[in-house]
C-alpha cells in the first residue's frame, strides 16, 4: 500500500529546477534510499514533502489524502517527520528537553500550563526510553550545543523519531562524522526504524550504506529520478555509476565508493 | 555560556535542586516579610515600588528571555492596567482593589491580545518596531483625549479611597497612610509571591519548554508540530497580563496615572530592569527590576541629571556584564564552586 | 486656496526636516542593521549646537558684523559636531557589539538616548533655544492675501538638495558602491578587501550628520527644546516603517506621507493624529514589512 505519493512535483528557484517533475510511490514499512550528487535536489525534495517549501506545482498525496497545501505543523500532525542535512536543535535546551518536547508535542501538550514539565512521568520516561534507543542516556543533561557532531546527528534524528512518526525523512543523517561513527550511527538509525515499522526515506552519499540497509534505491540527478529499484538493480545500473561516480564497470561502487561523497 | 544554561538547567537537577531553590525562596520571602519592621515606612514604600516592576519585568522577560522576541511597548500594557484602574476608581466609583485588578487584568489581557495577535507575525527588530508603534497608539490617545484621561495631568487615584480585601482593610480616618503603607506592601508582597510562583510553574511547563524551543529554534519547533504563532501569541498575552498587573498595582502606590507610563522610554525602563539582572535567568528580571528601583531613586534624588546616570550605567552594563546581576553572579558561583 | 498653498508649503517643510532625520536612521540600518534608538537625541543635540551657536555669534557680534550669510554659514555647525559625535560612538560604543544579539544594540542606544538627552539638559539648560534671527532676518514673501517666511522655502530647498545629494552619493561614487557592497553582504565585503571597519564608521557619521542637519534647519524656525529627540525618533521610526528600512527613495515618501497625513491631521482630526500615524505604520509592517521600498 502506498504511504507517500507525489505527482509531477516541481520546484524550480529560477533557473535551477531543484525538483523537477518527480512522481514518487513510498509503500509502507520500506527504508528507501535517495542518493545522488550533490545539487541533485534531495534535500528540496525533502522540503517540498515536509512543507518546508511550498510545491510550485504538483501533488503529494498522504495516505491517499492531498496534503500539497498543509502547513508544516500540520504535516507533522499527519505523520511526517523528518531531521535536517544541518543539524537543527534546540541548541539551549538539554538533550532530554529536546526530545521531550518532540513527545509533549506529538501528545498535544506544549500548551499546558499548569504543571512542570518534568513532573510528567509518561512523558519523561518515555523520552529517556528513546534517549536510551540512540544511545544518548549518558547526555540527558548536556546542553545540545554542548554535544559531539555525532551526537549531535542522533538527537536530530531522534527528536524525528521521538515524533512516532509514519513516515520519516532523514536528510544524510551520517554527513560530518567519522566513517567509524557512520556505521554505528546507519545501525542505530535502522535498527530503531526497522523495529517500529516506520517508513522511512533516507538521504545518503556513501554507497556501502546505502547497499546495506535499503529496501529500495532512488537516484535523483538534476532535480528528476534518474533510476530507482533494489539495491541490485541500481548496483548494475550503468548510468546511475556514471552519473554518481564518474565510473562504470562491474565493480564501479565498491571500488570507488569512497568518492561518491559529495 | 553558563548564563545561557540557567534557564534550563534548574529543571532538570532533580529534588535536591529543587529543595534548595524551595529553601532559598522562603528564606528570602521571610526576610521580605520581616522587613518592614526593622526599615523606615520610605524605605516600605520604596520596597513596594521594586516589587511591583519585578512584576512587570518578569512578565517581559517571559516574551524576551523566554520566547526570543525583545517588546519595546510593554509600557501599553502597564498602562493600561493602569488607567483601567484610574477609569473604575473614577468612573464608576469602585473602592475595592481586588475589582480594580479583575477589571484592569481584563482590560490588559483583551488589548495585548489584540496587540500581540498583530505582533506576533513578526519576529526580531519587526517585532520591536510593532510593539513600539501599537504602544504608541495608546500613548497619543491618553495624551490627547484629555477629557477622558485628563492629558499630561493624568488621573488621580486617592489610596485612602481603596479598600483592599474586599473591605476588611480601609484607610479611612488619622494615621491612614502609615497604615495603607504597610498593608499595601503585604498585599504587593502576596501578589508578587504569587505572580512569581505562578511564572516559575509557566516556564518550566511543557508550554515553557515549547516557548524556549521556539526561542532556540523556530524552524525546528514548527517541525516538531509545535504552532509557533500561537504559542507566541498565548506567550504574549500572558506577558501582558503580568505587566498589566504591575501597572494596576503601581496606581494606588503612585496615586495619580499619567502618560508617562504609556510613553515608549518606559518601555526602555522595563526592558533596562530585564538586562541589569540578567533576562536569561529566571531571578534575573526581579533582581534587576528592585535594584534598578533604587539606583534610580538614588540617582534622581543625588542628581538633577539622574538619566545620564543611569545611561552610563545601562552602556557599561551593556559592554561589560552582558548576562547582568544573575547571569554574572551564577557564572561566578559557579566558577568557585568547580 | 491660500490657506491651502500654505498646508502644503508647512507639510512640505515638515517633510524636509523628517527626510533629513529618517534618511540617516535609515541608513544607518542599511549598512550596519543597527536601529539607532538615539537618532532622535542626535538630532536634538543637532538643533541645540546650532541654535547655540548662531544665537551666540548673533550676541556677539558688533551690530551688523555678522549677516545673514555669516548666521547661515554657522548654521550648519551643529549637522558637523554630530558628525563628529557619530564618529566617535561606532568604534567605542557599537563596535563591541556586532556580534552579539540585536537586543544589545537596542541597549545601548537607549542608553545612548538616556545620556544625551541629559547631556543637552546639562549644558543647554531647560530653556528652549532658538536661532530664530536668521528666519527673521530672511522675511517672508506673499502667498495670495497672506505672508509665508522665506525659512521655511530654503528648508525644502535644503531637503531637496539632501535628497538629491544622497541619492547621488550612494549611487553614482565610488563610496557609495563600496556602502552598498557592505550592506548588502558585510563578509562578502571584508572577503573583497574592504575595510569594513572604515566603512561603518563613516556610514554612521554620515547617518547621524544628517541627523544633526535636520535639527540645524529646523532651529530658526522652531526653538530646541528637552525632548524633542524622543518625539522625533518614534516619527522617524514611521517614516523608515512605511518607506522601508534602509531604503532611501522609501524614507522620502515616507517623510511626505507622514507629513501630510499630520498636516490633515492637525487640520482635521486632531485627537487621533497621532494614532493614525502609528496605525498606518502598523498596517504596512503587517501588509508590506519590508515597506513600500525596502528590499525582501
Ligand atoms: N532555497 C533555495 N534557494 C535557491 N536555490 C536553492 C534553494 N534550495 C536549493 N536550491 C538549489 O536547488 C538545487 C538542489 O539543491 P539540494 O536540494 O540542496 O540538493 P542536494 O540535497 O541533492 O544536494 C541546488 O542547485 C541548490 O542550489
Ligand atoms: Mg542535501
Amino acid at each position: 500500500m502506498s504511504l507517500l505519493e507525489t505527482i509531477h512535483l516541481k520546484k524550480y528557484f529560477g533557473d535551477t529546477h531543484a525538483v523537477d517533475d518527480v512522481s514518487l510511490v513510498i509503500k509502507e514499512g520500506e527504508l528507501v534510499s535517495l542518493v545522488g550528487p550533490n545539487g541533485a535536489g534531495k534535500t528540496s525534495f525533502c522540503n517540498v514533502v515536509s512543507a518546508y517549501y511550498t510545491a510550485d506545482s504538483g501533488t503529494i498525496l498522504f495516505k491517499g489524502r492531498d496534503v500539497t497545501r498543509d502547513s508544516v505543523t500540520a504535516r507533522v500532525k499527519a505523520g511526517i517527520a523528518r531531521s535536517f542535512q544541518l543539524v537543527n536543535l534546540f541548541d539551549d535546551l538539554t538533550a532530554f528537553d529536546n526530545v521531550a518536547l518532540a513527545i509533549f508535542s506529538r501528545e498535544g501538550k506544549t500548551r499546558s500550563m499548569a504543571a512542570l514539565a518534568r513532573r510528567d512521568s509518561a512523558v519523561t520516561g518515555e523520552a529517556d526510553a528513546v534517549l536510551g534507543q540512540f544511545g544518548l542516556a549518558g547526555k540527558r543533561n548536556e546542553l545540545a550545543r554542548s554535544l559531539a557532531q555525532g551526537e549531535r546527528k542522533l538527537l536530530d534524528v531522534a527528536l524525528a523519531y521521538a515524533l512516532r512518526p509514519k513516515l520519516l525523512f532523514l536528510d544524510e543523517p551520517t554527513s560530518g562524522v567519522s566513517t567509524r561513527d557512520k556505521g554505528q550511527i546507519m545501525d542505530t538509525i535502522a535498527g530503531v526504524v526497522r523495529g517500529e515499522g516506520i517508513t522511512a526515506v533516507v538521504v545518503e552519499h556513501d554507497m556501502d550504506v546505502v547497499f546495506t540497509y535499503s529496501d529500495r534505491i532512488v537516484v535523483m540527478h538534476q532535480g528528476a529520478i534518474l533510476a530507482k529499484g533494489t539495491p541490485d538493480e541500481i548496483r548494475t545500473n550503468e548510468e546511475v555509476a556514471m552519473t554518481l561516480i564518474g565510473a562504470a564497470g562491474p565493480d564501479a561502487f565498491t571500488q570507488r565508493s569512497d568518492h561518491a561523497r559529495g | 555560556m553558563t548564563a545561557m544554561t540557567t534557564t534550563t538547567a534548574t529543571a532538570d537537577t532533580g529534588g535536591a535542586a529543587f529543595l534548595r531553590l524551595l529553601i532559598a525562596a522562603t528564606a528570602i520571602l521571610v526576610g521580605l516579610a520581616l522587613l518592614p519592621a526593622v526599615v523606615d515606612p520610605y524605605q516600605t514604600v520604596l520596597l513596594t515600588y521594586g516589587l511591583v516592576m519585578a512584576i512587570a519585568a518578569l512578565g517581559f522577560n517571559l516574551l524576551l528571555g523566554y520566547t526570543g522576541l525583545l517588546s519595546f511597548g510593554h509600557s501599553a500594557y502597564f498602562g493600561t492596567g493602569a488607567y483601567t484602574v484610574a477609569f473604575i476608581v473614577r468612573d464608576l466609583g469602585a473602592h475595592s482593589m481586588e475589582l480594580c485588578i479583575l477589571g484592569g487584568l481584563a482590560g490588559t489581557v483583551l488589548v495585548s491580545a489584540l496587540f500581540g495577535f498583530v505582533c506576533v507575525r513578526h519576529t526580531r527588530i519587526f517585532f520591536g518596531i510593532l510593539t513600539l508603534a501599537l504602544s504608541q497608539v495608546l500613548w497619543s490617545l491618553a495624551f490627547k483625549f484629555f477629557w477622558v484621561t485628563g492629558g499630561t495631568d493624568g488621573i488621580r487615584v486617592a489610596y485612602a479611597k481603596l479598600t483592599l480585601l474586599g473591605g476588611l482593610v480601609d484607610f479611612a480616618g488619622p494615621g491612614s497612610f502609615q497604615r495603607f503603607v504597610f498593608a499595601y506592601y503585604y498585599y504587593v508582597l502576596a501578589l508578587f509571591t504569587l505572580a512569581t510562583v505562578v511564572m516559575w510553574v509557566i516556564v518550566h511547563s511543557p508550554f515553557g519548554k515549547a516557548l524556549q524551543a521556539i526561542r532556540d529554534n523556530e524552524t525546528r519547533a514548527s517541525f516538531v508540530g509545535i504552532s509557533v504563532r500561537r504559542h507566541r501569541w498565548i506567550a504574549f498575552v500572558i506577558s501582558g497580563a503580568f505587566t498589566g498587573l504591575a501597572g494596576i498595582l503601581w496606581v494606588p502606590l503612585n496615586g495619580l496615572t499619567t502618560p508617562d507610563v504609556l510613553y515608549w522610554p518606559f518601555s526602555g525602563e522595563i526592558v533596562f530592569m530585564s538586562v541589569l539582572g540578567g533576562f536569561r535567568t529566571f531571578a534575573g528580571p526581579i533582581v534587576g527590576a528592585v535594584t534598578f528601583n533604587y539606583l534610580k531613586t538614588a540617582a534622581v534624588a543625588s542628581t538633577e541629571y539622574w538619566q545620564l546616570l543611569l545611561g552610563v550605567v545601562l552602556v557599561t552594563l551593556v559592554l561589560l556584564l552582558p548576562s547582568g546581576i544573575v547571569g554574572t553572579a551564577m557564572r561566578l558561583v559557579s566558577r568557585w564552586t568547580r | 486656496m491660500t490657506i491651502f498653498i500654505i498646508q502644503i508649503l508647512n507639510s512640505l517643510f515638515y517633510a524636509a526636516v523628517l527626510f533629513l532625520i529618517a534618511a540617516g536612521l535609515s541608513l544607518i540600518y542599511g549598512v550596519m542593521r543597527i536601529v539607532n534608538l538615539a537618532h532622535g537625541s542626535l538630532y536634538a543635540l543637532g538643533a541645540y549646537v546650532s541654535a547655540w551657536v548662531v544665537g551666540g555669534a548673533v550676541g556677539h557680534a558688533m551690530s551688523g558684523a555678522l549677516g545673514l550669510a555669516g548666521a547661515l554659514l554657522l548654521l550648519p555647525i551643529g549637522a558637523v559636531v554630530i558628525a563628529a559625535v557619530g564618529a566617535l560612538i561606532e568604534p567605542t560604543l557599537l563596535r563591541p557589539l556586532y556580534r552579539r544579539p540585536e537586543e544589545y544594540h537596542l541597549l545601548i542606544t537607549f542608553g545612548l538616548l538616556m545620556i544625551l538627552e541629559d547631556a543637552m539638559k546639562l549644558l543647554f539648560g531647560g530653556t528652549p533655544l532658538s536661532a530664530g534671527s536668521i528666519m527673521d532676518s530672511m522675511g517672508s514673501i506673499p502667498i495670495g492675501r497672506l505672508l509665508y517666511p522665506t525659512y521655511n522655502l530654503v528648508v525644502v530647498a535644503i531637503g531637496l538638495i539632501a535628497a538629491l545629494g544622497l541619492w547621488w552619493f550612494i549611487y553614482r561614487t565610488r563610496f557609495g558602491v563600496i556602502l552598498r557592497a557592505t550592506s548588502q553582504d558585510r563578509r562578502m565585503a571584508a572577503a573583497l578587501g574592504l575595510n569594513v571597519g572604515r566603512v561603518y564608521v563613516q556610514a554612521f557619521a554620515i547617518g547621524c550628520f544628517m541627523a544633526g542637519l535636520g535639527g540645524a534647519v529646523v532651529v530658526p524656525a522652531q526653538a530646541a527644546v528637552l525632548g524633542m529627540g524622543v518625539e522625533a525618533l518614534v516619527l522617524a521610526f514611521v517614516v523608515v516603517v512605511i518607506g522601508g528600512l534602509g531604503s532611501l527613495e522609501g524614507a522620502l515618501v515616507g517623510a511626505l506621507i507622514v507629513s501630510l497625513v499630520r498636516t490633515a491631521g492637525i487640520q482635521f482630526f486632531p485627537e487621533i493624529e497621532l494614532a493614525v500615524l502609528y496605525l498606518i505604520a502598523t498596517a504596512v509592517l503587517l501588509i508590506r514589512p519590508t515597506g513600500l521600498f525596502g528590499r525582501a
